[in-house]
C-alpha cells in the first residue's frame, strides 16, 4: 500500500476575504509572509503594502480565497515575529475595489 | 559610554546570555567574530569538522540543557552546511541560535566570493531570522534571537552578520539585559474545566504525550495526571521517557513502529488527551482513522497546532506544565478498573515481539545489554534508520531528556554530533550513540572532534552494511526490487576509529560480548562498539505507509 496523490483542492467557488496585517517595516518581512503562502500553494490574489504614519511599521492588505485552509494560514501568519496583528474583512472591503481601475 | 566592535559586542552578549560552549568552523567572513571570541574567558569554542556537525553539536547541548545553544559558521558553503541541522531543530522544536558570517554589506547581491542568501534560504526553516545591517542593531537582535528561540514553542533562529558589521565600531550607554522567555499565554480556565469534566465522564480515555511535555518540563505533572485519572498513557517518539516505560499505566510508543497493543488501545478509546503532541503522520497513521470514536482534548503552546490535523473538542492554548497544574485539582481520582484491566489484557496479548532479547549479538539483545550495563543517568542518542526504531522500542527510558533522536526531519548523521553536544553539556554522564553504518558515515568526520575533546561518548554501531530501513521498504513494498540500498564495499570501522584515535571494540569477535560491552561502557572516554546485525532483520510491527495504525504487519 503506497500513498496516493490527494485529490486536488477545490480552487473555485470560495468567497474572497481581505486580510489586514500590521507588520514591522524592514526588507525581509514580505519574504516571510509570501513564503508561507507559496509553500502551501495558497494563491494570494491581491497584495498591497505601504508604510504607516509611523514608518517603522507597514500595513499589508491581502486578498485571498476563503478555502478550508484559511484558518490554519491565518494562525501561521500570526506566528510570524514581524506580524503584529491580523484582521479579517469581507471581500466587500473597498481597499482592492478602489484599486481595480488601475488593473483594467 | 562603551565602545567596541560588532564582533566584540556579539561575544559580550553571548557571555551575558550564559553561553559557555560554541561549536563552529571559521572562514573569511566570520574571522572578526572568531578573533573576538578568542579573547573570551568564559566561552569555549569546539571546532567541528563540518558545519552540519557544529549545528548538531549545538542541538545536542540544547536537547540536554533545554536552553538555546549556539553554533557559528562562515558565509557561503559554511552557512549552507548548517541548513540541515537548522531544519532539524525546527521540526523538533529545539532552541538554537546560529550565527553566520556574511560578505560585507556593500557586496551583498553582487555574487561576491562565498556569498549566498542564507537569510532567504532559512526563512522557511527557522522560527525567525535576521540579516544585521549595523553593529548598533546587534544590541537588539542578539537578545531578540535568544528570546524568540526559547519563548513559546522553541525553535532555531539564524543571525546573519556581514563582515563589515562585525568590524564596525559601536558606542552605547549600557549592554542590554540578557533575554528571558516571554510569559506563556494564560490558559483558558473554562476550557480547562470542560476538559476535566470530559476526563471524569470518559470510559476509555488515553493520554497521548508529545515532545512539548519534555520542552515544558512537565513529565512529573503528566504522570500525576495519568495516575490520578487512571489514564493509560502513550508517548510519541519525541516524548519517550516522560513516563517511565515500566510504569503500569504506560502503553509505550504509538505509531508506525509502536506495539500492536498501543494502536489497538488507541483505536478503542473514547477520549484522547493530547498533550504537547501534534498528530504527526508517523504517529497517527491515516488521520481520519486514528482514534475514530474518541473525543479530543488538545493542549499545545502553539495555537496553530490546535485543530491542524484533527479538530479538537476542547483546545487549550498554553504551556503544558501550567495547563496540567490547573487541570490536576479539577480531575476526580478514578481507578477505572474495567478499562485498565482491558488495557492490561491487550498489552499481554499484543506486545512487541522481541526475538533474541537475551542474546547481545542480536539487535534487540544488544539494546537490552547496553541498558543493563547502564543506569538512568546515561543519555541515549541515535541516528536514523532501523537501529533508531529498535532502540525506541526496546530501550527502557525512564526520564525526560534521556533520549535524543531526530524525529521530525529524521536526519541521518544526527547521532554522533548530537551525542558530542550532550557530552559537552553534561560531561559527567555516559552518552551512548546508537548508529547505523549508513548514518555513521554521514558525519563520521566528527570522530576527530570527539577524540580531541576526549568526551565520554560510546558509539554503538549496528552494522548491516546497508541502508537497512530502505532495504526493508523495498523488500516489503516494492516487490523485493532491492536497489541502491546494499553497500558493495565495506569499510573497516575498527580501523577508522583507530585512525581517529578512538578505542574500538568488536563484539563480533569478542569471546564474551556482554562482558566486552560492559567494560567498554564503563571505562571513561570515547569508544566505538561494533556489532554486525543481519540485513534480514526488519523493524516490526509496522504500519505500511498510507495505512491506518490498526493495519499493522508483523508482530
Ligand atoms: C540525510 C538522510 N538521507 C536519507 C535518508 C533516508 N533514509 C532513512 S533511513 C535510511 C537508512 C539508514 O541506514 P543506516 O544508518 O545504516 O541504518 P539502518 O536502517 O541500516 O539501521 C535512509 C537512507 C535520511 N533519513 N536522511
Ligand atoms: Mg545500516
Amino acid at each position: 500500500m503506497i500513498e496516493q496523490v490527494a485529490e486536488p483542492l477545490q480552487q473555485q467557488g470560495f468567497a474572497k476575504v481581505v486580510l489586514e496585517l500590521e507588520v514591522n517595516n524592514h526588507p525581509g518581512v514580505m519574504s516571510h509572509i509570501c513564503n508561507l503562502f507559496a509553500r502551501r500553494a495558497f494563491n494570494v490574489e491581491g497584495i498591497l503594502c505601504m508604510p504607516m504614519a509611523d514608518a517603522s511599521r507597514s500595513r499589508i492588505w491581502l486578498l485571498v480565497f476563503e478555502d478550508q485552509r484559511l484558518e490554519q494560514m491565518v494562525l501561521q501568519v500570526e506566528k510570524l515575529v514581524d506580524v503584529l496583528s491580523v484582521r479579517r474583512h469581507g471581500a466587500e472591503h473597498e481597499v482592492f475595489e478602489r484599486l481595480e481601475k488601475f488593473f483594467l | 559610554m562603551m565602545q567596541m566592535t560588532g564582533a566584540e559586542l556579539i561575544v559580550r552578549l553571548l557571555e551575558r546570555q550564559g553561553i559557555r560552549t560554541i561549536a563552529g568552523i571559521p572562514g573569511g567572513a566570520i574571522l572578526p567574530l572568531y578573533d573576538a571570541l578568542s579573547g573570551s574567558e568564559t566561552i569555549r569554542h569546539v571546532l567541528a569538522r563540518h558545519e552540519q556537525g557544529a549545528g548538531f553539536i549545538a542541538q545536542g547541548m540544547a536537547r540536554v540543557s533545554g536552553r538555546p545553544e549556539v553554533c557559528f559558521a562562515s558565509s557561503g558553503p559554511g552557512a549552507t552546511n548548517l541548513v540541515t541541522a537548522i531544519a532539524d531543530a525546527r521540526l523538533d522544536s529545539i532552541p538554537m541560535v546560529a550565527i553566520t558570517g556574511q560578505v560585507p554589506l556593500a557586496m551583498i547581491g553582487t555574487d561576491a566570493f562565498q556569498e549566498v542568501d542564507i537569510y532567504g534560504m532559512t526563512v522557511p526553516i527557522t522560527k525567525h531570522n535576521f540579516l544585521v545591517r549595523s553593529a548598533a542593531e546587534l544590541l537588539e537582535v542578539i537578545p531578540q534571537a535568544f528570546r524568540i528561540a526559547m519563548s513559546g514553542r522553541p525553535g532555531p533562529v539564524l543571525v546573519d552578520v556581514p563582515k563589515d558589521v562585525q568590524n564596525q565600531l559601536v558606542s552605547f550607554e549600557a549592554l542590554p539585559e540578557p533575554a528571558v522567555p516571554d510569559p506563556a499565554p494564560s490558559p483558558d480556565l473554562e476550557a480547562i474545566a470542560a476538559a476535566a469534566r470530559m476526563i471524569d465522564a470518559a470510559e476509555r480515555p488515553v493520554l497521548y504525550l508529545g515532545g512539548g511535555v519534555v520542552h515544558s518540563g512537565a513529565s512529573g505533572l503528566a504522570v500525576s495526571l495519568a495516575e490520578q485519572a487512571g489514564l493509560p498513557t502513550t508517548m510519541t517518539l519525541m516524548a519517550l521517557g516522560t513516563m517511565p516505560v515500566d510504569h503500569p499505566l504506560s502503553i509505550g510508543m504509538l505509531g508506525m513502529h509502536g506495539a500492536r497493543c498501543t494502536n489497538f488501545i488507541l483505536e478503542e478509546s473514547d477520549l484522547l488527551i493530547c498533550v504537547g503532541a501534534r498528530f504527526d503522520d508517523r504517529a497517527i497513521g491515516k488521520a481520519a482513522q486514528f482514534c475514530p470514536n474518541a473525543k479530543i482534548i488538545h493542549v499545545d503552546i502553539d495555537p496553530s497546532e490546535l485543530h491542524k490535523i484533527r479538530t479538537a473538542h476542547v483546545a487549550i492554548n498554553g504551556d503544558v506544565a501550567a495547563v496540567l497544574e490547573a487541570l490536576l485539582p479539577q480531575v476526580k481520582p478514578i481507578l477505572r478498573k474495567r478499562w485498565l484491566s482491558h488495557v492490561d489484557s491487550l498489552k499481554a496479548r499484543f506486545p512487541i515481539a522481541m526475538p533474541g532479547r537475551d542474546d547481545p549479538r542480536t539487535h534487540y539483545g544488544l539494546v537490552h545489554a547496553v541498558a543493563a550495563a547502564l543506569d538512568d543517568e546515561a543519555i541515549i542518542a541515535t541516528d536514523v534508520g532501523q537501529h533508531q526504531m529498535w532502540v525506541a522500542q526496546a530501550y527502557p527510558f525512564r526520564r525526560s531528556r534521556q533520549w535524543l533522536t531526530s524525529g521530525g526531519l529524521g536526519t541521518m548523521g544526527f547521532g554522533v554530533p548530537a551525542a558530542i553536544g550532550a557530552a559537552l553539556a553534561e560531561p559527567e554522564r555516559t552518552v551512548v550513540c546508537f548508529t547505523g553504518d549508513g548514518s555513521f558515515k554521514m558525519n563520521i568526520q566528527e570522530l576527530a572532534t570527539l577524540a580531541e575533546e576526549g568526551l565520554n561518548v560510546k558509539i554503538v554501531l549496528m552494522n548491516n552494511n546497508s541502508l537497512g530501513l530502505v532495504y526493508q521498504q523495498q523488500s516489503l513494498f516494492y516487490g523485493k526490487r532491492v536497489f541502491a540500498s546494499r553497500y558493495r564495499g565495506e569499510p573497516d570501522f575498527l580501523k577508522i576509529a583507530e585512525g581517529f584515535g578512538i578505542a574500538a571494540v568488536d563484539l563480533d569477535t569478542a569471546a564474551n560480548p556482554r562482558a566486552a560491552l560492559a567494560q567498554a561502557l564503563q571505562s571513561r572516554g570515547p569508544c566505538l562498539i561494533h556489532a554486525s546485525i543481519s540485513r534480514e532483520e526488519f523493524v516490526y510491527p509496522m504500519v505500511p505507509p498510507g495505512a491506518a495504525n490498526t493495519e499493522m504487519i508483523g508482530d
